[in-house]
């Protein structure tokens, strides 16, 4: 017996061995700016899944800079993702939860169970709340449901009395009057947008300084293409559309999930985050913010961080990946930023000029990533400089307290707010100076 | 206790005739790893990503199918250890053990992305995995003793 015994220990310590190798992360590695290390593909057998479970803020905090404060001005909310500030100082906040792709290999049954674990259970909440503070107590007076009835919204914009809202399968118009609390009706559609599927389904949304252009992010319907091409028409696109007639064009393409789009304030350049690939190893491939350049190719699926072509994805296309560009700034591999804003009118101390990024976190590494709001300082319109955090202490014991989306600057009351959609929370970051600093906002401001 | 060849076999060296339910458990994986095999090669020549697919699924349904079996050879093995009949009865856990772990590894393979789903690696495991599902019902159903 202990001949087959002993093989059968073996074999059992090999496969082990094969299955928990690898995918810890380097934590000194440094994957941020503008040449982030690349270190060699480390494909595993199985992919590192490491899912930080959820557990309450039992009134406890996330950690801000000395001096700043946070607070949770609104909790209970329905998978809050995206953030928008009105001009009355009104808050929006789109809340949902989209997707619907088929589980194709037993991969997706397990892989999709294992990632569910560090979500939320609240079912999304398809609609946009409403929140006024018209004292900046961070005690909202007034909290309705602005809107109703969406199928997974997410980007948010408003051009002049015109509300745009993409749901991840149209981008909806409504008409709104300076002060409303509540817009009935299904709006107008300006498009349809790709919803095939949705792998990926957050449509992320940015309108041009003069309103005339729309920017819809799309994101893939895969990691890599592995439910086939044929599904990634239109996929993995920025899409411009055109507010009046709603005929849209492929603005940049092979960007796999650009999650969110603004304009940097004083260049008036579009950029984005964008999550980028997984089971490449832990520290592949840096998830990146980027300025998006017109009739720009990001490389996806063919090839990574440029022109560094993924072995998985075949045919393998040479031609194509030798006119990738290369990213601007990596943020660092598996953060998954889905949040971007930039801080204007002077900011706040220490965070004056930049990009706020929400980094949601990590599942394919063992040492957790991202899970925290970070600070991208920018100098002439550029990024200038190291991430800095800005919010942190999600993560406490290994659990999750909170996932990081949306981050919106309002230059009005000079806070960063925050969608977190894991505690179903969103929270307001306010600088050392007094808010009485900044000019009141009431209700009626905005009216026309 | 070598035994010259023999019109009729030792009583000794009689093997039991398989319980119908073993039998019918390892038509599984015979048929469901050969398939898998099948399909990887047509997913290697035609990259069409539903055939990996469909390897995944048939990999994942000999490994259920052979997990009874692997524990019921592994219990005869231990039960006959001091039968005459312990050798065969050894090589067949082994083809039930090589198929299933190289079962096992393909099927973690084939949840990966894209081409790495099934690549020289996945197709090497499916010809393993087949090959000795294929030798183990041999074995099994080879004859047990000649007739008179």
């Amino acid at each position: 017996m202990n001949r087959q015994t002993s093989l059968g220990l073996v074999a059992a310590a090999a496969l082990a061995a094969a299955l928990s190798g690898c995918g810890k992360g380097d934590e000194k590695l440094d994957q941020t700016g503008a040449s982030p290390n690349l270190p060699k593909i480390d494909e595993t057998l199985v992919p590192p899944m490491k899912i930080a479970k959820p557990a309450g803020w039992n009134g406890e905090l996330p950690t801000v800079p000395a001096g700043f404060t946070i607070t949770p001005v609104a909790t209970d909310l329905k998978i809050p993702r995206q953030i928008l500030i009105l001009p009355n100082g009104d808050i929006l906040v789109a809340e949902g939860s989209g997707g619907h792709a088929p589980k194709l290999r037993p991969k997706d049954v397990i892989a999709g169970y294992i990632k569910s674990l560090g979500k939320s259970p609240v079912k999304g909440g398809d609609r946009i709340t409403l929140l006024r503070d018209t004292n900046g107590d961070g005690k909202p007076e007034l909290r309705t449901s602005f809107i109703e009835d969406l199928d997974a919204p997410y980007g948010l914009a408003l051009v002049g009395n015109n509300l745009y809202v993409a749901n991840q399968g149209a981008l909806l118009r409504f008409a709104y009057t300076p002060g409303a609390t509540r817009i009935a009706g299904k709006g107008e559609e300006v498009t349809k947008l790709p919803a095939a599927i949705n792998h990926h389904w957050t449509k992320s949304l940015a309108a041009s300084a003069d309103g005339t252009k729309l920017y819809v992010g799309i994101g893939s319907n895969s990691n890599i293409g592995e439910r086939g091409m044929n599904v990634e028409e239109d996929r993995a696109v920025v899409w411009e559309v055109d507010a009046a007639t709603g005929a849209s064009r492929i603005f940049v393409s092979g960007i796999r999930n650009p999650t969110a789009l603004a304009f940097e304030p004083s260049s008036n350049i579009l950029w984005a985050v964008v999550n980028e690939r997984d089971e490449l190893g832990a520290e592949l491939v840096p998830d990146y913010l980027t300025s998006v350049r017109e009739g720009a190719f990001y490389g996806w699926p063919y090839s990574y961080w440029g022109r560094h072509p993924d072995p998985r994805v075949h045919p393998q296309k040479p031609e194509l990946v030798k006119t990738a560009v290369t990213p601007d700034y990596a943020l660092g591999s598996h953060v998954a930023p889905l949040g971007l804003s930039f801080a204007t009118e002077g900011g706040l101390p220490g965070y004056e000029t930049g990009a706020f990024v929400g980094e949601h976190g990590s599942w394919n590494r063992q040492t957790l990533a991202g899970y925290k709001v970070s600070f991208v300082p920018f100098a002439n319109g550029r990024p200038a400089g190291k991430p800095k955090d800005f919010v942190t202490g999600f993560i406490k014991d290994g659990k999750a307290r909170g996932r990081p989306v949306g981050v919106t600057w309002d230059p009005t009351r000079g806070a960063l707010w925050i969608a977190d959609d894991l505690s179903n929370t969103v929270w307001r970051v306010t600088g050392p100076r007094a808010l009485a600093m900044r000019s009141p906002v009431s209700p009626a401001a905005g009216q026309k | 206790m070598a035994t010259a060849p023999s019109p009729r076999i030792d009583p000794a060296y009689r093997r039991h005739a398989p319980h119908p339910l073993h039998t019918i458990l390892l038509a599984f994986p015979v048929a469901l790893f050969s398939s898998a095999l099948l399909s990887d090669i047509t997913y290697l020549n035609s990259g069409e990503m539903q055939w990996s697919n469909f390897s995944a699924w048939l990999i994942t349904g000999g490994l259920i199918f052979g997990a009874p079996i692997l524990l019921w050879s592994a219990i005869a093995l231990f039960r006959g250890r001091k039968r005459p009949t312990w050798t065969p009865a050894l090589a067949y856990f082994l083809l039930i053990l090589v198929m299933w772990i190289a079962g096992l590894i393909n099927a973690f393979k084939h949840s990966q992305d894209a081409w790495s789903s099934v690549g020289t690696t996945g197709v090497t495991l499916s010809v393993l995995s087949t090959l000795a599902a294929i030798a183990a019902a041999w074995l099994l159903h080879a004859v047990k003793e000649h007739r008179a």
